[in-house]
């Protein structure tokens, strides 16, 4: 049973929207269960204020990138056959350009944003949550909408778990910790006993 | 006297990527999905195989066209690049391994985000020959499945009493189901272990006078 909650389950087509919500957010935390966008997670997790700013640029993304490459493979590649060849490289190209998109648009709209979100908008084009939240999209056989509510609860799942985690780091700067195991090493830790309380969530959601 | 300088290069390449400088041990890079396959050895190997073959071949791939591609789009041709390669891996899992596919199939997509093939391509492969930049691939490659495997061999032992789904010798006399190692917590725990070692072996390394470093230094 344990193991099987790995396993992405195939489809489901009924499932209700509020319960993807949660399964997005909670039971299968797309960081803590799936271990996705863990290098930026470990480099930004110092501080609150730059944990919320990623978060919620990352959250943006994947509920807009997941929408429209649940659009775009739904309606276009899967019709034509091209489902299995080309979704990685479409999924790769429509996140690449709606980063930079989303930058110029920022750059143009908002320069107080664009100087506090600037430095986070790079850094998600290589977030493979977003292109994680992508594939499982597809891989739960997820309709439009569906997907669109899964990208927005992986990506507040994730925003979740990084500030918690940045919170429990401004804090470990007291501590006294082996030199060895400061850094990644003690973050990892922290994020097992995470996860052991994310187990916690599983059934809450009926699959 | 160019051929043997080369040779050696490729060769401390190769080492440099596999041991001193380990992706995971060191930067702590593309752990994604060093975590995510690792209950099962059978799995990690293939998800291994395909990350040395795409790490390779794309290597190959940029070292041959470094002197053609434009400075301004030479990122999107790299991904571009590590893509098609991670498909010929995923179509290949896919055909040859059905019911493994179905487990792992959403992580093979993910190698193209695995930081350690765009890393190596960027820092070696766009300004160094086709040969070196082979070796530095695959030490790179097989440093991280090495790691890889040790991760998955220590959480199958002792999740599942296996070692490649065979179970290990006289298991009911001593072994109990340690759940947690196959559940998310396990892979972080593992893994932190591995980089407290990593890190204090070499702390204590450089602590230690620095003579063997500059014997190492200068090639024979």
């Amino acid at each position: 049973m344990m193991v099987l909650a790995q396993v992405p389950l195939g489809g489901a087509p009924t499932i209700g929207l509020v319960a993807i919500l949660f399964s997005a957010a909670l039971t299968d935390n797309i960081l803590l269960t799936r271990f996705l966008g863990m290098c930026s997670f470990l480099a930004v997790s110092r501080q609150i204020k730059a944990a919320l700013g990623l978060g919620l640029a990352v959250t943006f993304v994947t509920t807009c990138t997941t929408f429209l490459n649940a659009v775009l493979y739904r309606h276009v590649l899967a019709p034509l056959g091209l489902g299995l060849s080309l979704k990685l490289i479409l999924f790769i190209i429509v996140i690449a350009a709606f980063v930079q998109l989303l930058e110029m648009v920022v750059e143009r709209v908002s320069l107080g944003l664009y100087y506090a979100l600037g430095i986070f908008l790079p850094l998600i084009t290589v977030n493979c949550a977003i292109l994680g939240a992508a594939l499982f999209m597809v891989n739960l056989q997820y309709n439009v909408v569906q997907a669109l509510i899964y990208g927005f609860g992986a990506g507040a799942g994730w925003m979740l778990a990084i500030v918690l985690m940045a919170g429990i780091r401004e804090r470990l700067k007291k501590s006294q910790i082996p030199p060895a195991l400061e850094g990644p090493g003690i973050a990892l830790i922290i994020t097992g006993i995470m996860a052991l309380a994310f187990v916690g969530f599983s059934g809450m959601v009926q699959q | 006297m160019a051929a043997p300088a080369a040779k050696a290069n490729a060769r401390l390449q190769l080492f440099n990527q596999l041991w001193t400088d380990n992706a995971v041990f060191r930067q702590v890079l593309g752990i994604c999905s060093a975590l995510a396959v690792t209950n099962r050895m059978v799995n990690t190997l293939l998800m291994c195989g395909g990350l040395v073959w795409s790490t390779v071949m794309t290597n190959i791939t940029v070292s041959a066209l470094r002197r053609y591609m434009p400075q301004r789009v030479r990122m999107m041709i790299t991904v571009l690049v590590i893509a098609c390669y991670v498909i010929v891996v995923d179509i290949a899992i896919r055909a040859f391994f059905p019911d493994i596919h179905r487990v792992i199939g959403p992580y093979v997509g993910l190698i193209i985000t695995n930081c350690i093939i765009m890393g190596r391509a960027e820092a070696f492969a766009i300004k160094n020959p086709v040969v070196p930049s082979l070796f530095d691939g695959l030490g790179a490659g097989l440093g991280y499945s090495a790691v890889l495997m040790a991760i998955a061999l220590v959480r199958e032992g002792l999740g599942f009493g296996t070692v490649f789904g065979v179970a290990l010798p006289a298991r009911e006399a001593w072994w109990s189901s340690w759940t947690i190692m196959v559940m998310p917590p396990g892979a972080f725990f593992v893994l932190a272990l591995v980089v407290w070692w990593a890190r204090g072996y070499a702390m204590a390394r450089e602590a230690a006078p620095a003579d063997a470093k500059k014997a190492k230094g200068a090639p024979a």
